[in-house]
């Protein structure tokens, strides 16, 4: 398959990942969102690995998801402690940083 | 000489042990904590006496690579010389009488303030001590954090206000120093103080607008007028040590700055500029003094005396000659004794009538005669009555001011002796609303005079006032050599010019 | 050398004792003064005075047997650039004229004092105020003696200073007292102050003088005043003007007199030896000191001349009005520095000294008098208080005159010293004033007619108003019950004052006409002074103008009686003109509308306007201003996380593009 479909296969998950964050109002879904971005990455890490023929653009992709993982973790654990004071996990509620 | 046993290193990071050992004990041991502290900075007195020892040593400084910065080599290099001996001495002079004056006035959070106190007293030592650049700007700003903690949590009714006034003002000022200091180590390629004074060719393009950014930060700190406001804020709301050590060495760090950085790093710009700046401090003790006589609040008026009395220092620095100089740098002295003692008197007033307000006074001399004479010698010696340590600075200063060729006029000296006869009207304003005439308040008819403590306090201090005021010969000895520093390196700037 | 060569005998090394032994006095009551009594501090006060009176015999003995300038170095002091001053003593005919007088008059009024003060601190009800005044007494003698016994300008401006001090301390000894209870407090202060400005001058003088003669020590300034007087005259002139300025201060002269009336808030002891017979007159020993100065410069000369004799001519009218028995004698000084100070002007500087040295005797003759005359009706307004139960009016005045009369059978030695003190201060023969004044009044005639015509009408208002003062203190009948009852005074009191009364009746004797005792001893340091033959005319004229304004004085105030209450005689009479002259000529209103006020508003304004609000201002304008934009731009923090996506997004974009296209 030619290096085009994989980029804009790339391109197109890194728009709804866009998307989603943007309009999407529950916590959960904007995670999972996120995750559809770093996936997004990594698909393209993967795929100039194979056409270059390296590995450093693989072991990259551990990199991210190690990262991702930890992220989630931290970000879930944010949720279940919000959830516990706000009983919602509604993004546009959390503003009390606003200035 | 090892690095451990390095008697600038020891003196200058001691009081860091005691601040360790504070941490380990509980807050409710008050008592404890304040022994520790005191014993701390007597310790660390102790040691500058062993500094004072091997003054003049070549072998006593420290003087070795830090780090690097993109390339540039940073130094940690401390050294004792004529131009901070007295500072330094200073500093480790009055640090354990301030932490003697708080055994009554503060009892709250006893523990925090003396490790601020502690740790304030190593970041003074460090400037005065530093002669790298980045080594002096570090231990610059690293002053403000105590101080500003030191006055936010343990000060008066407006405390967060000039707490916030005082490190904002402060700070403003350092920024553009640091901006001058990086220009100058990319210019040079290094911040050693030696090392830039040989390479002083690399700048001397760009003289005044450096001495311009290093004097707006000296000049905030000392502070010159019209950048004075910050002080009579910081000073009424501080607690009475923290005005003490404000007055007597925190704002001298501003004169020694002049003195060590901006007269030998840039000669020419200081003889051009000699005369502005003098103007400035001329305006400066004439202006504190009028504006001391009007105030209401005693602790006022000794901040705004200390506005006119520090324009004496800037007049003797810019005044550029053995007489000036010498008589600058004994001023600061001068300064930090007279004004701490009226400080700690002010505070010992506050902490019997809980007001510093001269209204809520009056007559006290025949309820508290001990503290009453006292006050009166103190003030006497801040006034400049001859005899006294004041005198000594302010005659050398005048004397030198008035036939000073960088100022090349005797109208700033003559100006200037004005200030004497206005500092004898509002500091007698103030003994005669304080001290003389009737007792007016009921309360103020049964105050105890002077605890041994406090007595303990302020002797010390009198004794040096009277030292200097009949034999400064030791004084001066120890400041001339950084004197005829200062004065080679005009001269020969001065040669440059013509 | 301009002076005679230096002297090595041993006794020299003596000099610092007269400061010692007073500093030693008062550093025992000190310590122990509270412990021991008064009784002792009165010893050790009065003891440690008569020493240094001592050790100034001792020097005078060895001067008298070898003259010469003694030096002694004790310590260096400040040594830096080109000051090089040390505490440098010297002892020459001046310096230790000066410590006769000082120590001697001085250990008068201590013995005194002991017995006066004693009364005083219980009248006004602090006993332990004892101790303090003798300290402070103790410290007035060691500056005055630092003033006197100075080898540099230096060192003379520590005593300067130094006696300044003591002043303040001792005006305002009673401080909570006067009126308002602030009165005291605030004439303490004035003196303080007024001095200040006076010492401004002397400081100047000093600057100038260090830079033009790179030195502060007496000979090697004199040394070079002649050469420096042909190059550079406008510079000798100002030091001589500036120093002018700091007599003026110091020996209470026009314009700066203001202080020395409100001085005699302090106690009597202290208006005899510091406001009458010694500091005040610091100003005349400085001038005669400076002498080698002020003979470069005639137009100096005049100054000081015009300065002295208008002062003496103007605080004489003022004396004539005045009803308080102090401020009488306090006009008359500054009348009689007047004079001393024309003399020193011009060039009589023998003369000056003279007249400085039985002032000194016949003035604090009449202080001590006066304050034994205010001892005698404080006694009496407290016995006639207990037997008539208080009927008297609360206010009384002890010092007023109006409330006297009629002491002369109740208080005799004290009546007998003051008229001699009176009439040797109004220049009758053959008392001491006689002498000295006539050697002033004869170089006056020798050297301007101006000055002699205004010096002559200050001699005839002298006599004048001390013959009203004595009339009506001590003739007629008692106008108040304290007066019907007042009582002599103890021996301790009397019998100095019979000592000065014999020295102002003899004093005259250290300078008669033809043998000049004074004026050859005092001829080692001042070299140039103006010698004017005894002329008897003037002497004769000058008595009987005396004569005629105490017979005057007599007509007016001896000859009827009166009551406390009646008006002045001399007040319908001379009408506005006594008014202004019992007012002071409102010199005092115009200082306060010309200076004080205006200080104060222009102080009020700094603090006000202009650093609360001005300065201040523009730097709490600068953080309003950083508020203010931050409040603005915090807008843009929604709190909303889509926001700031979105704003990312833009950024990533933008950077994007950036790369992109360039």
């Amino acid at each position: 398959m030619p290096l085009g479909y994989y980029l804009a296969l790339s391109a197109v998950m890194f728009v709804i990942g866009i998307v989603g964050v943007l309009v999407r109002r529950n916590a959960l879904i904007v995670f999972m969102s996120l995750e559809l971005m770093f996936n997004a990455a990594n698909l393209l890490f993967v795929t100039f690995a194979a056409y270059y023929g390296t590995i450093i653009g693989q072991i990259s992709v551990f990199f991210v998801m190690t990262v991702a993982a930890a992220e989630v973790a931290v970000g879930l654990a944010l949720m279940v402690a919000i959830f516990r004071t706000k009983h919602s996990i509604d993004v546009d509620q959390m503003s009390s940083l606003k200035g | 000489m090892t690095m451990v046993l390095n008697p600038i290193l020891l003196m200058t990071f001691f009081p860091l042990v005691g601040a360790a050992v504070i941490l380990f004990f509980k807050s409710e041991q008050k008592s404890a904590i304040r022994w520790t502290a005191l014993i701390t900075s007597l310790v660390t007195f102790g040691l500058s006496l062993w500094v004072l020892a091997a003054y003049g040593r070549q072998d006593v400084g420290i003087h070795r690579l830090w780090f690097r910065i993109a390339g540039l080599p940073i130094h940690f290099h401390m050294a004792v010389d004529g131009l901070n001996i007295l500072m330094v001495l200073l500093t480790t002079f009055l640090t354990p009488l301030a932490v003697l004056s708080t055994w009554k006035a503060v009892e709250e959070r006893v523990k925090g303030f003396m490790i601020f106190f502690l740790l304030l007293e190593v970041g003074m030592l460090g400037v005065f001590l530093a002669l790298d650049l980045v080594l002096f700007y570090i231990f610059w700003e690293f002053t403000l954090i105590p101080m500003y903690f030191l006055i936010g949590l343990w000060g008066g009714e407006r405390r967060i206000y000039a707490a916030v006034k005082f490190f904002l003002f402060t700070m403003a000022g350092s920024v553009i120093m640091l901006l001058a200091i990086l220009y100058l180590g990319w210019n040079a390629k290094t911040f050693d103080l030696p090392a830039l004074l040989a390479a002083r060719d690399s700048f001397a393009a760009a003289q005044i607008p450096l001495f311009a950014a290093f004097a707006l930060a000296f000049a905030i700190k000392v502070p010159m007028w019209p950048l004075h406001t910050w002080l009579p804020d910081a000073h009424v709301e501080a607690p009475t040590a923290g005005s003490v050590i404000l007055a007597g060495v925190l704002l001298k760090m501003g004169a020694y700055g002049f003195l060590r950085f901006n007269l030998l790093l840039f000669p020419q710009a200081s003889l051009q500029l000699a005369p502005w700046m003098a103007g400035l401090a001329v305006i400066g003790i004439l202006y504190g003094a009028a504006v001391a006589y009007t105030q209401k609040d005693v602790k006022k008026l000794v901040a705004y005396s200390s506005v006119s009395h520090l324009g004496f220092v800037m007049l003797g620095i810019f005044a550029l000659n053995a007489e000036g100089l010498s008589g600058a740098i004994l001023q600061m002295v001068n300064h930090g004794l007279s004004t701490g003692a009226l400080f700690l008197m002010v505070g010992f007033l506050y902490e019997r009538r809980h007001t510093r307000l001269m209204e809520s006074f009056g007559g006290l001399w025949k309820s508290v005669p001990v503290l009453a004479a006292l006050a009166l010698i103190v003030s006497l010696s801040s006034m400049g009555l001859p005899g006294l340590n004041g005198f000594v600075g302010e005659f050398t200063i005048l004397t030198g001011a008035f036939g000073s060729a960088a100022l090349g006029s005797p109208w700033f000296a003559g100006l200037s002796t004005l200030g004497v006869i206005l500092a004898a009207v509002y500091l007698l304003h103030m003994m005669e609303k304080v001290f003389l005439g009737p007792i007016t308040h009921a309360e103020n008819r049964s105050l105890p005079d002077l605890s041994p403590r406090e007595l303990a306090v302020i002797l010390p201090l009198l004794v040096v006032i009277f030292w200097i005021g009949l034999y400064p010969k030791p004084f001066f000895g120890l400041i001339e050599p950084g004197v005829a520093q200062i004065l080679a390196a005009v001269q020969s700037a001065a040669l440059a010019l013509h | 050398m301009l002076l005679s060569e230096t002297l090595q005998n041993p006794a020299v090394s003596l000099v610092p004792w007269v400061v010692f032994l007073p500093l030693i006095g008062l550093v025992i009551n000190l310590v122990l003064g509270q412990r021991l009594g008064e009784k002792f501090v009165g010893a050790v006060a009065s003891l440690a005075a008569l020493a240094a009176f001592g050790v100034a015999v001792v020097l005078a003995v060895t001067l008298a047997g070898e003259p010469g300038v003694g030096k002694f170095h004790l310590l260096d002091w400040i040594q830096v650039g080109g000051l090089n001053l040390g505490w440098d003593f010297r002892v020459d005919t001046l310096s230790v004229t000066m410590m006769l007088v000082v120590a001697g008059v001085g250990s008068l009024i201590h013995i005194y004092a002991t017995a006066y003060m004693h009364s005083d601190v219980r009248h006004n009800g602090d006993p332990s105020r004892y101790r303090r005044f003798f300290v402070y007494f103790n410290l007035f003698i060691l500056a005055m003696m630092i003033l006197v016994s100075a080898d540099s300008y230096l060192m003379l401006f520590v005593g300067w200073e130094g006696v300044g001090l003591c002043s303040y301390l001792l005006i305002g000894f009673w401080f909570e007292k006067g009126a308002d209870g602030t009165a005291n407090a605030k004439a303490a202060k004035k003196a303080f102050v007024v001095n200040r400005v006076g010492d401004f001058g002397l400081l100047l003088a000093m600057f100038l003088l260090f830079w033009n003669f790179k030195s502060l020590s007496f000979d090697e300034i004199f040394a070079q005043a002649p050469a420096l007087a042909q190059a550079a005259p406008g510079v000798v002139l100002a030091v001589t003007l500036f120093m002018l300025l700091g007599v003026a201060g110091k020996s209470a002269q026009l314009p700066l007199f203001v202080w020395l009336p409100d001085a005699m808030a302090g106690p009597t002891p202290v208006s005899a030896l510091i406001h009458a017979a010694t500091m005040v007159t610091a100003g005349v020993y400085l001038v005669a000191r400076s002498s080698p100065l002020y003979l470069e410069v005639p137009a100096a000369q005049q100054a000081v001349m015009w300065v002295g004799a208008l002062t003496a001519l103007f605080a004489a009218t003022i004396a004539v009005a005045q009803n308080d028995i102090k401020k009488v004698l306090a006009y008359s000084t500054i009348s009689q520095l007047g004079f001393m100070v024309a003399a020193v002007g011009m060039t009589a500087y023998v003369a000056g000294m003279f007249h400085l040295i039985t002032h000194a005797f016949f003035k604090a003759l009449l202080f001590l008098s006066a304050g034994s005359v205010i001892l005698g009706l404080e006694h009496g307004h407290a016995h006639s208080h207990n037997g008539h139960n208080g009927h008297e009016e609360d206010h009384f005045d002890p010092q007023d005159m109006r409330n006297m009369g009629g002491l002369q059978g109740r208080m005799k030695t004290t009546f007998w010293v003051y008229l001699i003190g009176a009439l040797a201060l109004a220049g009758i023969a053959p008392l001491s004033g006689f002498f000295s004044k006539d050697e002033i009044l004869a170089a006056a005639l020798h050297t301007s007619p101006a000055i002699f015509a205004l010096l002559i009408a200050a001699a005839f208002l002298t006599a004048f108003y001390m013959g009203r003062q004595v009339f009506l203190v001590f003739f007629g009948r008692p106008r108040s019950t304290a007066a019907e009852h007042a009582v002599e005074s103890p021996a301790l009191i009397t019998v100095p004052l019979i000592l000065l009364a014999l020295l102002s009746a003899l004093g005259g004797a250290l300078n008669l006409p033809k043998i000049y005792t004074l004026e050859h001893w005092l001829e080692h340091s001042l070299q140039h002074s103006l010698v004017v033959e005894f002329n008897l005319t003037v002497a004769v004229g000058s008595v009987l103008l005396a004569l005629t304004a105490i017979a005057l004085a007599w007509w007016l105030y001896g000859k009827r009686q009166m009551r406390a209450s009646d008006p002045d005689p001399l007040a319908a009479p001379l009408g506005g003109l006594f008014r202004a002259l019992q007012n002071k000529w409102w010199v005092d209103e115009l200082y306060q509308a010309v200076i004080v006020r205006p200080y104060h508003a222009l102080a009020s304004w700094l603090s006000g306007p202009v650093d609360s609000t001005g300065i201040d201002g523009i730097a709490n304008g600068l953080g309003q201003l950083t508020h203010w934009a931050a409040g603005s731009l915090r807008r843009i923090q929604t709190g909303y996380v889509r926001t700031y996506v979105l704003v990312v997004l833009f950024g990533v974009v933008l950077m994007l593009a950036f790369l992109a296209f360039n």
